[in-house]
């Protein structure tokens, strides 16, 4: 069961489709928001994930690694010879199906992580996040606190504020090129790239990379920011619905916080804990922290939004107020729906056994262990034997029968290697490679090469197929069979 | 338009009717310097690429030319500056290609062609091209796939090669072209005569004969018809004639194959013996294709597709 009311835009009872004075226009006005840096373990784990993630971004392209079919780079997606190398993995075109069960386990996750546990994604890992978060604190550096940034906004165009404004906007820029720079260095051999770009040698493609993805980092990290989240990305509406009641999401206590007569801000008669509980109020104090320090700017006490990023942002702002006041912490938390509305609440947990959380474990699993498997068992040699259907079939001379065949030899491996091709079911004099006395196949290269089945027009009535035993020299026992099929005269008539 | 909408949106301020007004939604902004976007980039094209007509003319566009090589009609090459047109692109692009399969062709031309035959790389290429150059320019004759038609064109794919089916004799096919003939024996030979030596012609390869006229048909062979003078005493013709063997089971001109019967089958090497036969002329290549092009032909029909033997 789903909660109607998450779709609403605030916790009153009208849905966002209605005329309200909440509504929001076609076209809203950008309200820049300055958020409030916070200390705390959420603020921590945002930190610890964008570290990681930065410094395998930035890093991996610059690492690297013995090849010899093409430049010593442990990541690289050679889109000229169509060879992705991930590390020791060399993947080919061919190898896509990879790539589409990467993918649905990538969307399965999110479903499965979505139902447990909000929008994780989004708050967390997401690059418009991470990126957003890096713009956001290179402002904090050189503008100051939000009080100081929104008194910057408020001045008029002098010397500070162009300086202030102007630098960390480059700042974000140059930041947005090396973004750009280092997805393109993903793509060729990134040290080479280097030389070229700043020579002016590189190809025309990957200034146009570097320069889009500058345009575009820069665009939605630093200028767009939380407008990505609420009005483009797709992602940020559909894991709403995948919300169940015992997702645990990033609420506000609204039962404790405003208690009966509503939240009220400390003033006189109303300081003590002690007092607050006589007069019917809350523990929320209304310091509007967590609104500050939040990076959608929405009040989180007014439940459930669909702009909510779930980042923990402003349970950590609270905590914190909590702590100082000498409350309990938790006004804000990670918690159920079912629970916060729940006669007799309990600690949050993470509620599982349900069907859907299980479903997608379940397929998680499969197709995990498929990937596994497939990449484990991938084979150094491709071979494909194809007939030849024009003609099916030729009579020689001496009544014997013909029958020709494409030999495609894929080598996926990091070394030259020879080839040898037998039959098997027929007399091995049957086979016919012209002068080829060994097919050599370079590193990650692969050949075509023409054989001929001449049979006895006796035996060739009796055969319909034929197998072709494909091997390697450096590797035999991973010789390839391949059957295909040997047509005679009996067809002709 | 409701009437709550039009209280919190601003209107043109013309009223009709009492109360129908019209609402000034202003685009957003991103979509209007979008726009303008597209217009500074239009003029920039304008300005670089073809754009304007003026009178019989056009302008040409600025800083924005394309060399290419091109090739006349009389053979000799020049280089072309022009200003960017997509057939100018084109041009350029089929140079910086056919460079690129040059390199490979260059490699074929140097090398012989056992060597050739030899290197697993090498054949990869000459496959692939050789296809295209024999789809293009043989296989309106010899069909796709080099299969032939009898009584028009020899078959490339089986082992029967008339003028011979080394490299050598191949390449000398193609280049040079053949002019195949038999005269007719008609007039030469009675009838009864032209019968017994179709006979004989049946019995060399084993096909359904009368075997008293196949005697007789023997005698005529070697002696008063002639025909062992081209096709030899045997039967087994003459590559260097481009006569044809006898004893073998395939067939060209005469259609045996294609025949149910046994009359047939002695019909159609009758009419062949009496009318001869003046079609089996393969056109001169060396002109019209390079020589490089033919040695990767040679090399596809010989390997990839009869195997020379």
């Amino acid at each position: 069961m789903r909660y109607p009311h998450i779709l609403k835009i605030d916790g009153g009872t009208e849905s966002m489709t209605h005329d309200t004075p909440d509504h929001s226009p076609l076209y809203q006005k950008h309200i820049p928001i300055h958020t409030r840096s916070v200390k705390g373990p959420f603020r921590n784990f945002k930190t610890l994930v964008l570290i990681v993630a930065f410094a395998v971004f930035f890093i991996l392209p610059w690492l690297p690694w013995e090849r010899h079919s093409a430049a010593g780079q442990a990541v690289m997606f050679d889109l000229v010879t169509r060879r992705f190398f991930i590390f020791d993995l060399v993947t080919y075109p061919q190898d896509i199906f990879w790539l589409s069960m990467l993918l649905f386990i990538a969307a399965a996750f999110l479903f499965f992580v979505t139902g447990l546990i909000g929008r994780a994604w989004c708050g967390y890992f997401c690059f418009q996040t991470l990126w957003s978060d890096v713009f956001i604190m290179i402002e904090h550096w050189i503008q100051g606190e939000r009080p100081a940034r929104l008194r910057l906004r408020k001045q008029p165009w002098n010397a500070e504020r162009i300086l202030k404004i102007g630098s960390s906007h480059f700042l974000m820029i140059l930041v947005s090129f090396w973004t750009g720079f280092t997805f393109a260095a993903y793509f060729t051999y990134a040290p080479q790239l280097f030389h070229d770009f700043f020579t002016g040698h590189a190809a025309d493609v990957a200034y146009f990379t570097v320069i889009l993805l500058t345009a575009t980092t820069y665009m939605c990290g630093g200028i767009a920011r939380e407008q990505i989240c609420i009005y483009m990305c797709p992602y940020a509406r559909f894991q709403s619905v995948m919300y169940e009641k015992d997702t645990l999401a990033v609420s506000y206590d609204a039962r404790r916080g405003e208690g009966a007569a509503g939240r009220v801000a400390p003033k006189e008669g109303l300081r003590t804990r002690e007092d607050r509980v006589a007069k019917g109020h809350g523990d929320c104090i209304d310091c509007g922290f967590c609104v500050q320090v939040c990076p959608t700017g929405i009040d989180i006490r007014k439940g459930m939004q669909y702009q909510c990023i779930s980042c923990g942002l402003c349970i950590d702002a609270c905590n914190n107020i909590m702590d100082s006041v000498g409350y309990p912490r938790g006004l804000i938390r990670y918690d159920s729906e079912a629970n916060l509305h729940s006669d007799t609440p309990t600690k949050p947990h993470l509620k599982w056994k349900n069907l859907k959380v299980i479903g997608y474990g379940a397929s998680l699993v499969i197709m995990m262990a498929w990937l596994v498997w497939a990449v484990a068992h991938r084979t150094a040699v491709e071979v494909r034997v194809q007939q030849v259907r024009q003609p099916l079939y030729v009579v020689l001379s001496d009544g014997k029968v013909r029958n020709r065949y494409q030999i495609h030899i894929v080598n996926k491996t990091e070394h030259e290697e020879v080839f040898t091709v037998k039959v098997e079911d027929v007399p091995e004099s049957a086979l016919d490679l012209g002068n080829l006395p060994e097919i050599r196949v370079r590193a990650g290269k692969d050949l075509n090469i023409t054989a001929k089945i001449d049979l006895e027009h006796e035996l060739a009535e009796h055969t319909h197929e034929v197998r072709f035993v494909v091997t390697p020299h450096s590797k035999p026992e991973e010789a390839v069979v391949r059957e295909v099929n040997f047509h005679g005269q009996q067809e002709a008539h | 338009m409701s009437q709550d909408k039009a209280k919190s949106v601003s209107t043109t301020g013309h009223v009709w009717d009492e109360n129908l007004q019209e609402l000034t939604n202003p685009l957003p902004m991103w979509w209007v310097w979008t726009f303008y976007l597209t217009i500074i980039f239009s003029i920039i094209y304008w300005i670089m690429y073809p754009a304007w007509p003026i009178g019989t003319s056009y302008t040409k566009g600025v800083g924005n030319t394309i060399t290419y090589t091109n090739k006349k009609v009389d053979g000799s090459e020049e280089q072309k500056t022009t200003h960017w047109n997509m057939r100018s692109k084109l041009m350029s692009e089929m140079n910086a290609h056919n460079a690129e399969q040059k390199q490979w062709f260059d490699k074929v031309a140097a090398t012989p062609y056992e060597e050739v035959s030899k290197n697993a790389e090498l054949m990869n290429f000459v496959n692939s091209a050789g296809k295209t150059l024999f789809s293009d320019n043989c296989a309106p004759c010899h069909q796709a796939g080099g299969v032939g038609k009898i009584g028009f064109s020899p078959n490339l794919v089986d082992d029967v090669w008339i003028y011979g089916g080394t490299y050598e004799k191949i390449q000398e096919t193609i280049t040079g072209g053949r002019n195949g003939m038999m005269p007719a024996f008609k007039g030469v030979l009675p009838d009864d005569k032209l019968k017994q030596v179709a006979n004989y012609v049946l019995s060399l390869s084993g096909e359904p004969h009368d075997a008293e006229a196949a005697k007789a048909g023997d005698a005529i062979f070697h002696n008063e018809g002639g025909c062992a003078v081209c096709h030899g005493a045997e039967g087994k013709g003459n590559p260097d004639l481009g006569s044809a063997n006898l004893t073998d089971k395939n067939w060209l001109w005469a259609n045996v194959p294609g025949q149910s019967t046994a009359e047939g089958k002695l019909d159609e090497v009758v009419k062949l013996v009496s009318g001869g036969m003046s079609r089996g002329k393969m056109p001169v290549w060396g002109g019209r294709l390079k020589p490089e092009q033919i040695k990767v032909l040679t090399l596809y029909v010989h390997d990839s597709l009869g195997g020379g033997k």
